[in-house]
């Protein structure tokens, strides 16, 4: 179930401006992967291209070879759709469907795909409700909207909207910048509990959050403003936060950087 | 309209806090809004006095049930008028407008805000606002000399086909009937719809329609998720006003119908009336009478907009659980 995500001399752009220039890494399955940088170095970006999300917005591209498992994501004959359905998202706002209900929410990427069986749908629900430690919450108030969570609830039903469908690699964009140190946490013991079956990648601000929870960790800066992001170091974790081999990363990780 | 913290004394003590201004902008804003908003109300309940005023005697004198009666003769005597056919033929023409015109004009407002490239978009849509400016006296002589030809040659070819079905019975004479009325009315409210749906659907906020793409979703998909449960209240919204805008619609109806007082589903034969249009061919040549008579067709016309935006309000609001926690 999971997979291996290797990005080769990735870069990518909005319209004309370059954001990352020429990142290569390799994300083992099973691992959690933690992007860090300082605020505009294209750690979003990059993850964005990951899903080929960022093609999305007007006149973005991106070039260079993104590899999951050895297949091409973006091989010409690919279906944009099936990578996504593979590569899940968790967003930095918790963004659930604002009209759909809690279970309506969990299921959709499931409806898309075509299920219609009640009873399989319910079963995948609980099942991703479950993982998203969301369960107990919820489970007498599955009709009800999703919107009226609370945030940290939000955040966990986006989780299990996006693990409902079982992808192969969950990507998560700063997921827990909106939250409290307890959400925080429950989402930080979640993605414990989910390494053994997905890839992840997550992007964070917060260093013990990235300490925490990640195996390896990749630090990303820009040099100036203007410039594109890039990748200075990749590394497993325990190296990286304590005895790291680039200046800028040890400058940045211990808190003497922008 | 206690306000906490205006009207409160000093606190003892030698408190200094600057007290607030009992004479200033927020005071004259307040009593200048609720003055506009009263004097609105007693316009509008003047207006309704004056004209229900007019309308009771002409409805005293008329000698057939004018909920009932289809033809119109206020000014005969006796007088024998009724409502019945000309609010037929007003429902008739605004039902046709929107059957035709909300699916094209919803297709082209979500083409405009999620398939068009970005330039042909905004062409196209200045095109669409262009729409909206024209007349609609323009619509109604271009309707009775120009579009009747076509609308004529679908009607005898539908009757040809599909004689068989009520709409499209009869022998003919074709074209100034109910179809091309009402196919002028939708050209008229197309614009009004598709305009502000688009307006509506690109105001789809982009983490909603994000979560739909990052889940699999291809594009149509992602309108269904997100864009349109979004814009569901503002699209019913631009409907009614768009459907106002029909029921309403006075001189190009008053070109394009038939004229002949009859209840019948009959679409392509020539015939049918509306209200509107009734009062701007009869109020000339009314005397005192067929002037109160058309006054009292013109409140039915007002009390049905009035029941169809209220309709609409229900529609609305019948989610509101949803769409509320969603703000
Ligand atoms: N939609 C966009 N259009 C144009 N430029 C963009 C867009 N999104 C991001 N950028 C630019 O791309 C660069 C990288 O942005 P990105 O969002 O990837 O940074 P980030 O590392 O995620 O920052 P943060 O930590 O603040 O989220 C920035 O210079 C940013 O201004
Ligand atoms: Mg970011």
């Amino acid at each position: 179930m999971a997979k291996r995500v290797e990005a080769t001399g990735v870069t990518a752009y909005y319209g004309s401006f370059k954001a990352i220039d020429d990142i290569n890494l390799n994300v083992e399955p099973k691992s959690v992967t933690a992007l860090i940088g300082p605020s505009g170095c294209g750690k979003s970006t990059f993850l964005r291209t990951i899903n080929r999300m960022h093609e999305v917005l007007p006149g973005a591209r991106v070039e260079g070879r993104l590899t999951v498992d050895d297949e091409d994501i973006y091989a010409k004959d690919v279906d944009v759709t099936a990578v996504r359905r593979m590569i899940g998202m968790v967003f930095q706002r918790p963004n659930p469907f604002p009209t759909m209900s809690i279970f309506d929410n969990v299921v959709a990427g499931l409806r898309l795909n075509g299920v219609r069986r009640k009873s399989v749908l319910q079963e995948a629900a609980e099942k991703a409700l479950v993982s998203a430690n969301l369960w107990d919450e919820v489970k007498d108030r599955l009709g009800k909207p999703g919107a009226g969570l609370s945030g940290g609830q939000q955040q966990r039903l986006c989780i299990a909207r996006t693990i409902a469908v079982e992808p192969q690699v969950v990507l998560m964009d700063e997921p827990c910048s909106a939250l409290d140190p307890i959400s925080t946490l429950a989402i930080e013991d979640l993605m414990f509990k989910l390494k053994d079956s997905y890839t992840i990648i997550i992007v964070t601000h917060n260093m013990q959050q990235a300490a925490r929870v990640s195996d390896r960790t990749a630090f990303f800066t820009i040099d100036r403003t203007g410039d594109p992001g890039r990748l200075v170091e990749y590394d497993t974790t325990q190296k990286m936060f304590s005895s790291p081999s680039e200046k800028k990363t040890e400058d940045y990780i211990t808190g003497r950087f922008g | 309209m206690s306000d906490p913290g205006v009207d409160t004394p000093a606190p003892s003590g030698g408190g200094q806090l600057p007290r607030r201004k009992g004479f200033g902008a927020e005071t004259v804003f307040r009593t200048g809004t609720l003055a506009a908003g009263t004097l609105v109300l007693v316009i509008i309940v003047a207006i309704t006095a004056f004209l229900i005023n007019e309308a009771v005697p002409a409805l005293r004198a008329d000698t057939a049930n004018f909920i009932t009666e289809t033809e119109w003769f206020p000014n005969q005597t006796p007088p024998v008028f009724g409502i019945a056919a000309i609010a037929w033929g007003t429902l008739v023409t605004s039902v046709i407008a929107l059957v035709v015109a909300v699916p094209i004009a919803l297709g082209i407002a979500l083409y405009l805000s999620h398939y068009a490239h970005r330039r042909v978009a905004t062409t196209f849509g200045f095109l669409i606002d262009l729409l909206a400016a024209v007349p609609s006296v323009v619509f109604g002589l271009w309707g009775f000399t120009v579009f009747i030809r076509p609308v004529r040659t679908f009607s005898i070819w539908l009757n040809d086909y599909f004689s068989w079905l009520p709409f499209f019975g009869g022998d003919g004479p074709f074209g100034r009937s109910f179809l091309l009325g009402g196919l002028v009315l939708a050209i008229m409210v197309l614009p009004i719809i598709t305009s502000l749906s688009r307006e509506v659907f690109l105001q789809t906020p982009v983490p909603d329609q994000e979560a739909a793409l990052s889940l699999g979703a291809t594009r149509w998909e992602m309108i269904r998720t997100s864009v349109l449960p979004y814009g569901r209240a503002g699209v019913i919204a631009s409907i009614m006003l768009g459907l106002g805008r029909a029921l309403g619609e006075t001189i190009a109806l008053a070109l394009t119908l038939g004229f002949i007082n009859e209840i019948t589903f009959n679409i392509i034969e020539n015939g049918g009336n509306s209200i509107a249009a009734n009062i701007a061919n009869g109020f000339g040549e009314a005397g005192e009478i067929g002037r109160g008579a058309l006054i009292a067709s013109g409140l039915v016309l007002f009390a049905i907009t009035l029941v169809v935006n209220m309709a609409a309000r229900v529609i609305i609001y019948r989610r509101r659980e949803f769409t509320e926690s969603a703000a």
